[in-house]
């Protein structure tokens, strides 16, 4: 056993984790089993995979909407593009908007070129927070959207299995 | 679900600590003990309250891609469409929205050009034409859900 895991030990490793982390007391070593490797290996891979920002955290998924977050708004904006980030790390720091993204515009079908999520309980409560939202921010004049979402017909969280995957979005 | 679950969500989505025994350190933390911990999130993933524990990768940086793609769907082929998405691994979330693009889906593939022939697909299987809005910059990501 040594102190770093080679490459196609490192490639196993992966593996294991997208089917997630065994819920185990000592889990590195659980998995260092499964490798021949040592529980220090396994566990400094996994800390620099997540410095590295191979993946966020090692953490949950949840079904929001099954612990009542049954609001989920899509608010789009059309912005202009010289102000697109300003106002995109604006909105992203904001409270509630738990999703910012700047996409393309496909015109003539689609003009909004920013994205934010916010999610609540209420569909009204949600509404006035996006509202006072835009107002503090001075962005209310700006054309924009709400899209509530009334049917979740599928949502899997963050499993990647190459080739054939399943993702997060 | 009780306090402890509660907490124990809230605090897993700000990520386990990567330590030889995490739930050891969680239990300190929640004043609670590790077993009981580990049962607490078996039983959560067991009733779907959690879909998944584990890494969050990022698909990206495993060379793969994401969009968010739209379709604009005749009332009276929503569910037979629905069904389509359903059936493709591809296809991670779909919702419907109330907006003229009334179906609202995210794609994530191991590959960019995965991602082309995946919308290819569905516009061949629907005859619809599909709106494919892959993010250009990202600003904010904390989709957090205080329990």
């Amino acid at each position: 056993m040594t102190l770093t895991l080679d490459h196609p030990q490192a490639l196993q490793l992966r593996r294991l984790l997208e089917a997630g982390l065994p819920l185990v007391s000592r889990p590195y070593a659980w998995l260092a089993e499964q490798l021949g490797a040592s529980e220090d290996a396994v566990l400094e891979q996994v800390r620099q995979w997540n410095e590295g920002g191979l993946f966020r955290r090692v953490g949950v998924v949840l079904k929001h909407r099954a612990l009542g977050y049954r609001a989920n708004a899509m608010l789009v904006l059309d912005v202009p593009d010289a102000a697109v980030d300003a106002i995109g790390r604006q909105l992203g720091a904001a409270p509630g908007v738990n999703l910012c993204y700047q996409r393309p515009r496909r015109l003539p079908q689609w003009r909004y070129n920013l994205f934010c999520m916010v999610h609540g309980r209420e569909r009204e409560q949600v509404e006035r927070q996006i509202e006072r939202l835009l107002a503090e921010q001075g962005l209310s004049e700006l054309p924009h959207q709400l899209l509530f979402s009334t049917r979740a017909f599928k949502q899997c969280g963050g499993r990647f299995a190459p080739p054939a995957e399943r993702a997060h979005g | 679900m009780d306090e402890l679950d509660r907490q124990l969500i809230n605090r897993l989505q700000h990520g386990l600590p990567l330590v030889r025994q995490p739930w050891e350190a969680l239990a300190e933390e929640l004043g609670s003990n590790s077993a009981t911990l580990r049962a607490r999130v078996q039983a959560l993933l067991d009733d779907g309250t959690l879909t998944r524990f584990g890494p969050m990768f990022d698909i990206e940086r495993l060379g793969g891609a994401f969009t968010l793609a739209a379709l604009s769907v005749p009332e009276e082929r929503f569910d037979e469409v629905a069904a389509v998405l359903e059936a493709m691994p591809e296809v991670a979330h779909n919702y419907r929205r109330e907006h003229a693009w009334n179906m609202w889906f995210v794609l994530g593939c191991a590959t960019p050009e995965g991602i082309a022939e995946t919308i290819a697909r569905i516009e061949a299987e629907t005859g619809l034409a599909v709106l494919n809005l892959p993010k250009e910059e990202t600003y904010h990501v904390g989709l957090h859900f205080a329990v």
